[in-house]
């Protein structure tokens, strides 16, 4: 079997009284591509940002294979860590937002740019160089210096997937990369992760494209009320839904 | 009737010229209204140009004398000075507001709140008049040697009074220019950022920063602005700045009004060079907005 990469371990996570993750546990392997599915509110977009600690747990731990993110142990006891080293941690993950979230203020080519210069102390020539292969991997080779303004929503996700992966991240997290997309841009978004997921990148996706879990998901896990209700193969969980919740989501959904 | 209306106006059978074309007429209230500025501007003409009390040839005079001059950089250090404190106080304040910690956001807000709230006037005669609450000013060690000891009145000169007297003000204005710039910043960009494995200052260095300036480019400008014509307040407290160098001079020459044109104009053309520079900064910082 693959090697874990990934491993959520009874992670809980309240706000103001109101507990959102009620122990979950998670283990992605190398190379896995897992559908995460649930309905508004079941605390999907949590579960994402507590894995690079963009949200402190307020229980349970998660490990990027033996390392554990977000804390050190000392006398028995979890000490936060402090922000370098919690950076150095997260970019070891590599986050697409619904929202793109693109620097406005930087061109495409920058955008990629920006993170292996900054934080891994890549030479600027090489990065450069890296930058536009990346980018013509997402089919925008001829868009390098156009500003985010000045990209469609498709393009602008594609330019965020490549500044993700100039970080040559561990995992991949999308939080509804195709959300906020007009109906005829979301296919070429699923197009590229499509590839990255044929080209055995580690991918953890929530999505309600349903279509796009069934052909490339290697796992799929419904959520519902900060607990995983059911998971399995695609074939097993989209076809035959043991769950009355997933069933139910499932239907309005289609 | 017929029963069939044509979906298409007819066309005209014989199209005038399209390239000549006539504006609609204005309204006459317009010619009106045209007339009154017209006649007011004439005479307002008349009185600057033709009056005894308004003698250009005293404006000519003084407009590059050494006492003029000097006022004028003593104007233009003060703003410069006081603007760079009050920047600096006011990026301060409006980290401070922002802080989670309570204590620190309350004293920002409150300080903010007393200066906007009083008049720099006020705050001018304040500094000026310090030793009358504080006669004398030492450092030392307490139960040890004093270190330092100063008259209030000594240390305390009236340009002094008037830099701590006009940075500090600037610098709660400052405050509310640099917190609105801050929170213009889309959340989403610091967790991008955060995400991408950006320390908190690459973060807010890289990222939140130069989008911020954007924001707070324009209004900064314009406080520059309004600080260069404040300044000429401290001449209450004569200090030399350009307001009180005119004043020196009209007091013994009685040349009242053409001096204070003098100071005037001194003060449109460096405002004029500021909105120059101001327009410069805007388009510049405005990457990613326009071009593409
Ligand atoms: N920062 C926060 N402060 C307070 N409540 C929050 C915060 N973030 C999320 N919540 C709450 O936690 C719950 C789960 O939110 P979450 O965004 O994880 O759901 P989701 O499954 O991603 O939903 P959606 O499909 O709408 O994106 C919601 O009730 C939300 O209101
Ligand atoms: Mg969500």
């Amino acid at each position: 079997m693959a090697e874990t990469v990934l491993s959520l371990r009874d992670i809980h996570k309240s706000f103001g009284g109101q507990e959102v993750l009620r122990g979950i546990d998670l283990d992605v392997t190398e190379g896995e591509v897992v559908c995460l599915l649930g309905p508004s509110g079941s605390g999907k977009s949590t579960l994402l940002r507590t894995i690079n600690h963009l949200e402190p747990p307020d229980g349970g731990a998660v490990f990027l294979r033996d390392e554990l993110i977000g804390y050190r142990e000392a006398n028995g006891k979890l000490v936060e860590l402090t922000d370098r080293v919690l950076a150095r941690q997260r970019a070891k993950f590599g986050m697409v937002f619904q929202g793109f979230n693109l620097f406005p203020h930087l061109s495409a080519l920058e955008n990629v740019v920006e993170a292996p210069v900054l934080v891994k102390r890549e030479d600027p020539e090489q990065a450069r160089a890296r930058a536009r292969e990346l980018l013509a991997s997402v089919g925008l080779a001829d868009r390098a210096d156009a500003y985010p303004r000045h990209l469609s929503g498709g393009q602008q996700q594609r330019v965020a997937i490549a500044r993700a992966l100039a970080m040559s991240p561990a995992v991949l997290l999308f939080d509804e990369p195709t959300s906020a997309l007009d109906p005829e841009l979301v296919g070429e978004v699923l197009e590229v992760m499509r590839r990255l997921a044929a080209r055995g990148m580690t991918m953890l996706v929530v999505t309600h494209e349903i279509g796009f879990a069934k052909d490339v998901a290697d796992r799929v896990v419904f959520l519902d009320g900060g607990v995983v209700v059911e998971q399995g193969t695609a074939a097993e969980v989209l076809a035959n839904p043991r769950r009355r919740r997933t069933r139910e989501f499932l239907t309005h959904v289609r | 009737m017929s029963t069939e209306t044509p979906l298409a106006p007819p066309r005209p059978s014989r199209p005038a010229d399209t390239r000549k074309r006539v504006k609609a007429p204005l309204h006459p209230g317009w010619w009106i209204g045209s007339a009154i500025v017209g006649l007011t501007l004439l005479n307002i003409g008349n009185v600057v140009v033709r009056s005894p009390n308004l003698d250009w040839s005293v404006v000519g005079e003084y407009f590059l004398s050494t006492d003029v001059l000097l006022g004028l950089l003593r104007t233009v250090e003060l703003t410069a000075i006081a603007m760079a404190l009050g920047i600096a106080g006011g990026m301060l304040l409006a980290v401070m507001q922002l802080s989670p910690v309570p204590v620190v956001s309350w004293a920002a807000k409150s300080y903010v709140w007393f200066v906007r709230g009083t008049p720099l006037l006020v705050h001018i005669l304040f500094w000026y008049n310090l030793a009358a609450l504080v006669p004398a000013v030492a450092i030392e060690i307490p139960f040890g040697p004093t270190l330092f000891e100063a008259n209030t009145n000594d240390l305390i000169t009236p340009l002094l009074a008037a830099v701590i007297a006009l940075s500090l003000n600037e610098a709660a204005y400052m405050a509310e220019v640099v917190r609105g710039g801050l929170l213009s910043v889309d959340p989403g960009q610091r967790e991008a950022a955060k995400a991408l494995g950006m320390t908190h200052r690459q973060t807010l260095r890289r990222v939140v920063v130069p989008q911020a300036l954007r924001v707070v480019i324009p209004p900064t400008g314009n406080q520059v602005i309004s600080m260069l014509k404040a300044s000429a307040l401290v001449s209450v407290t004569s200090t030399p700045e350009l307001l009180y160098s005119v004043q020196v001079i009209y007091n013994n020459n009685f040349k009242t009004i053409p001096l204070l044109v003098v100071a005037s104009a001194w003060y449109l053309v460096v405002t004029s060079l500021l909105y120059v520079v101001q327009h410069y900064l805007e388009r510049r910082y405005s990457r990613g907005d326009r071009r593409g």
